[in-house]
């Protein structure tokens, strides 16, 4: 995993979970990640995927997925995340994807698995809770803040 | 101009229009907030136009509706091309109303501001995948090109086909780094221009008529 830094000391950062409707970020204090397998991903339509992003994100959670989302499932998320921001609530996602695909060679790790959309890991959250403090082709350094 | 040249120039004007049919392109321009993207619009509006797209604003998400300025014909080189030009509101992915209480707004008009700008946004990225003919992407040259908003855009664009060229604006600021833009969308032309002074508008023509005429 690329570095996800959590301000969690001590209690166990994430769990692995199929289903991110288990309970709530809040309920301990903790941090809950959601890891959605690209297998998970695989058979569903661009609304179910929003949707279950989104409903991770409305959670508290980190939401992580293994396989990213095609451009016009990216174009759709914002959309969809715009729709749903409201005063004193939701204020809408904080984004990162892995490795970056600014570059066109894609750089090392973007050649190696030769760069395609669906390839990289993609990390989701609340905007309110989660702050990337450092990004390069390497690493993702992200800090998580508990409500 | 020769007689030829000018007869040569209103041939191929005639045949352009014979060919477009009477629909200009529509080129959006899209970018983060407050890149510039309206003082392009406005520049571009009232350079071949006279009047005016839009307000401009330090304040984020100033631009909340796509707003449209309708048959901009830029002249280039004795040709002509004609564009719909749509100034659309910084896109991201996050929108909170208590930033714009730092720009001393008060809160309700700060929860409206809100609203409106993430309609605007949603509405910019509709139009993305269904209505526009051609983009420019408008980058503050002073700001950090490598964000997260900027790739996933970059890249909604290109999965639509679109062409696109990528102005790195504030040319005129200290902090501006044209070759960090041309280091980020090394696929793309960049075209580096300052749309407040007007710095480098002939390029930015010449450019548009060549990638959008
Ligand atoms: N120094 C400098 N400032 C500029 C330039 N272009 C725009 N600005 C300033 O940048 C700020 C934002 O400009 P706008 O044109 O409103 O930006 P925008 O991209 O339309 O912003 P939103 O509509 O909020 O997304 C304003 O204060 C402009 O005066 C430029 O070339 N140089
Ligand atoms: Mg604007």
């Amino acid at each position: 995993m690329p570095g996800i830094t959590t301000d969690d000391d001590g209690e166990s950062g994430g769990s692995q979970t199929g289903n991110p409707s288990d309970g709530t970020a809040s309920d301990d204090g903790g941090i809950q990640i959601d890891m959605i397998s690209a297998e998970r991903m695989d058979g569903m339509r661009t609304m179910e995927k929003i949707r279950l992003i989104l409903d991770g994100v409305h959670d508290g959670n980190i939401v992580i997925l293994e396989q990213g989302l095609s451009p016009e499932e990216e174009s759709k998320l914002i959309e969809v995340t715009m729709s749903e921001i409201n005063p004193d609530g939701f204020t809408g996602i904080e984004i990162e994807t892995y490795p970056g695909k600014t570059n066109n060679d894609g750089g090392f790790f973007g050649r190696l698995i030769g760069n395609s959309e669906t390839n990289k890991l993609t990390v989701i959250g609340p905007a309110n809770r989660i702050e990337t403090l450092h990004k390069d082709e390497t690493l993702i350094s992200t800090l998580v803040t508990r409500t | 101009m020769g007689l030829l040249t000018s007869l040569k120039s209103s041939i191929s004007r005639a045949t352009t229009s014979l060919f477009a049919g009477s629909e200009p392109k529509r080129i959006g321009i899209y970018g983060p907030p407050n890149a510039g993207k309206t003082t392009l619009a406005n520049r571009i509006a009232r350079d071949w136009t006279g009047d005016a797209v839009g307000p401009e604003s330090h304040v984020p998400h100033e631009t909340r509706r796509a707003r449209r300025k309708e048959n901009v014909e830029i002249k280039r080189n004795g040709k002509s091309v004609t564009i719909d030009v749509v100034d659309t509101p910084g896109v991201t992915t996050k929108v909170d109303y208590k930033e714009f209480l730092e720009h001393d707004i008060e809160k309700e008009d700060a929860v409206r501001r809100s609203r409106e700008a993430t309609e605007g946004v949603a509405e910019a990225m509709h139009w993305l995948r269904e209505d526009v003919d051609g983009v420019i992407y408008v980058l503050d040259s002073a700001e950090d090109p490598f964000t997260q908003v900027n790739t996933m855009l970059i890249g909604i664009i290109e999965s639509q086909n679109l062409p696109v060229l990528i102005f790195a604006n504030k040319i005129d600021l200290e902090d501006s780094n044209v070759q960090r833009i041309a280091n980020a969308f090394p696929q793309h032309e960049t075209v580096p221009l300052s749309a407040l002074e007007g710095e480098n508008m002939d390029e930015v023509y010449d450019k548009i008529a060549e990638y959008f005429g």
